[in-house]
């Protein structure tokens, strides 16, 4: 039997890749939406892992360090070390902030980027490099993820300091999808926590005019307190490594029982980061796929019926010379699968060729793009039945005329 | 046989009283004015409206019998009715073979048989080597001939043809006139003409005259116009 959806497809193909074509688009837009919510994921997970923590340990009664603030004095991890199970723990900060290419003197743009305080050689290291070398000094040395754009040698100006790129990684980015860019530890906490030098003279100048703060009795208060006013101890979270074979949650029990403190393990943290940090966006996003959705079916419905209405003399010939009602359905089923099927190749095309020049970092799982093709061709057999309903209504006699 | 359309006050009698009968390889005309009811007519014996009362056989199988009608009139449409319309009606997506093997195809015959088919009866109609055309690139009177080849192309015992040289020159419907001519001698096949082409009713040997849903028989001219 000859198939007539494929014949009439070969015959008016130019419309029929062209409509696929639009729609394939249309898929593409929803495939990249999934995609850029699946990068997301990705991100966060990411994050995590490159970490290189199986516990963080972060403020009390706060969801640290990536989806609230928190604040720990830098001696705590210490404390940790001791405590049983615990094989390394270090101090590490985070700050997202506009970091300018090139130094003082530049007048280049500035990137969005999570700066990461950490100590070489523990957790929160950069994991590996694509160029260059790792920090050596302790000042004025950064790592930067490639995304930033920031080249080896470059300058780069974190509030008050300049800093020269000396390594450069890859796949380091905050959980809102922001390159990383590593430096010590001790820079980052002065990065985020050292206040101006107006802040600091003002702050200076309150203290000595305390009586309780400067008392004549007592030499040297007064500047032990400005001196503990100045210097920045704080760090954002612990980062901990459990002993080989430990649950990590063995090890985390006995940090929040004894130290007061949250200790989160690797699962908490993506429950925390997946289930709330991007739930919004995530809920977001899902909207925008349930609105392709429904477009996309609006329009497949739309083109397939114009097209059978195009078709109705010669349906009714069909129906006439006693073409059965199912062969009729299969052909207009057919073409819409058929539509179906070239727009989502266009689509996924589409989405693969674009998915780079995304600022953040979009996803296209084989998954997702399994779970498309599925949705579409339910989605176009669905848009079919209303020019099935026309075409079965068509009455044969009208072949006949009269 | 008779056709009501409608109910109570509003009832339209169609056809009142339609007496006729075609012999196998006989070819009728069915004449009449505008409304008179050749239309109603040719859709009840295409099977495809029902008659409201009266019997139809076509061979020794009744096709109808007040109100009683076979169970598969698709089947029958497709197996032992062939149509020929006003306008060709060719399917625009296949070419002309497989515009006239789809109707062996849908019966179930094998794709290279109803081609073997399609072409044997292009070449007998004139326009085999119109064989991969697509309707769309077929003169008028071409096109008209396929469409008499799709409507032999199951050996139906019946062909019905609704004004088949309506939109032709006097020269083609004449052509088409001979074709159905031949054919009908050729495959026994029964043909029934409506029309009101004068052109081409001095041809017929036998004719039916239908006024107001009632059909005359008469005697028609029978020119020759030859093979």
């Amino acid at each position: 039997m000859i198939n007539l959806a494929g014949r009439d497809i070969l015959h008016s193909w130019g419309k029929f890749v062209f409509t696929g074509v639009g729609l394939g688009l249309l898929i593409g837009a929803t495939l990249t939406m999934a995609g850029v919510y699946r990068g997301m994921v990705d991100d966060a997970k990411v994050l995590l892992s490159n970490s290189g923590a199986d516990i963080w340990v972060v403020q009390q009664d706060t969801l640290g360090p990536y989806a609230e603030p928190s604040s720990l004095r830098d001696d705590v991890y210490r404390a940790i070390r001791g405590m049983p199970g615990v094989a390394r723990a270090a101090n590490v900060t985070y700050l997202t902030m506009q970091v300018k290419q090139g130094g003082e003197n530049a007048s280049a743009s500035d990137v969005r980027v999570m700066v990461v305080g950490f100590e070489p050689g523990q957790p929160g290291e950069p994991g590996y490099l694509v160029a260059g070398r790792r920090i050596t000094r302790s000042h004025y040395e950064a790592v930067a993820d490639v995304r930033t754009g920031f080249k080896l040698g470059e300058r780069i100006r974190i509030r008050r300091q300049d800093y020269t790129v000396v390594g450069l990684t890859r796949r380091m980015v905050s959980s809102g999808g922001d390159p990383m860019v590593f430096i010590s530890l001790k820079d980052a906490q002065e990065a985020q926590f050292l206040k101006d030098n107006d802040a600091i003279v003002n702050e200076r100048a309150r203290t000595a005019a305390n009586p309780g703060l400067n008392r004549p009795g007592v030499p040297g208060l007064l500047e032990a307190i400005q001196a503990s006013q100045t210097t920045s101890r704080s760090v954002n979270a612990v980062l901990v490594q459990a002993q080989a074979g430990l649950s990590p949650e063995a090890v985390a029990e006995p940090i929040r029982r004894w130290k007061h403190l949250q200790a989160y393990t690797r699962a908490q943290m993506e429950e925390i980061l997946v289930a709330k940090l991007i739930a919004t966006s995530a809920r977001q996003i899902g909207m925008f796929l349930a609105i392709l959705a429904v477009v996309s079916a609006a329009i497949v419905a739309f083109i397939i019926y114009t097209m059978t209405l195009g078709k109705i003399r010669e349906i009714a010939v069909l129906k006439l010379i006693g073409t059965r009602s199912s062969t009729i359905a299969g052909m207009i089923l057919q073409q819409a699968l058929g539509l179906g099927f070239i727009g989502f190749v266009v689509g996924k095309i589409s989405a693969a060729l674009w998915a780079p020049f995304f600022p953040k970092y979009v996803l296209l799982e084989p998954g997702d793009a399994l779970r498309g093709f599925i949705a579409v061709m339910i989605i176009c057999t669905l848009a079919s039945t209303l020019a099935i309903r026309a075409a079965l209504k068509v009455d044969p006699a009208t072949a006949i005329g009269g | 046989m008779r056709k009501r359309y409608g109910a109570g006050d509003t009832a339209v009698d169609a056809l009142k009283d339609v007496n006729m009968t075609v012999a196998p390889g006989e070819v009728v005309g069915l004449i009449g004015p505008s409304g008179s009811g050749k239309t109603t007519l040719l859709k009840c014996l295409g099977a495809v409206i029902e008659p409201t009362a009266g019997r139809m056989t076509l061979g020794d199988e009744v096709i109808y019998d007040d109100g009683w009608k076979i169970d598969d009139l698709k089947a029958l449409r497709r197996d032992r009715i062939g149509f020929v319309f006003q306008a060709p009606y060719l399917i625009p997506f296949l070419d002309v073979t497989d515009n006239v093997a789809l109707l062996p195809m849908l019966a179930g015959r094998p794709n290279a048989e109803a081609r073997r088919r399609a072409l044997a009866l292009l070449e007998a109609l004139d326009v085999g080597h119109r064989a991969r055309a697509q309707p769309s690139e077929l003169s008028g009177g071409e096109q008209q001939r396929v469409s008499i080849a799709r409507a032999l192309a199951n050996q139906p015992p019946v062909i019905l043809a609704d004004e088949p040289t309506a939109p032709l020159d006097s020269e083609r419907a004449l052509a088409v006139m001979r074709i159905l001519n031949r054919m009908a001698r050729q495959y026994n096949t029964a043909v029934i003409i409506v029309t009101h082409d004068e052109k081409i009713i001095p041809i017929f040997k036998r004719i039916y005259h239908i006024r107001d849903g009632v059909t005359h028989e008469e005697a028609g001219e029978g020119r020759e116009i030859g093979d």
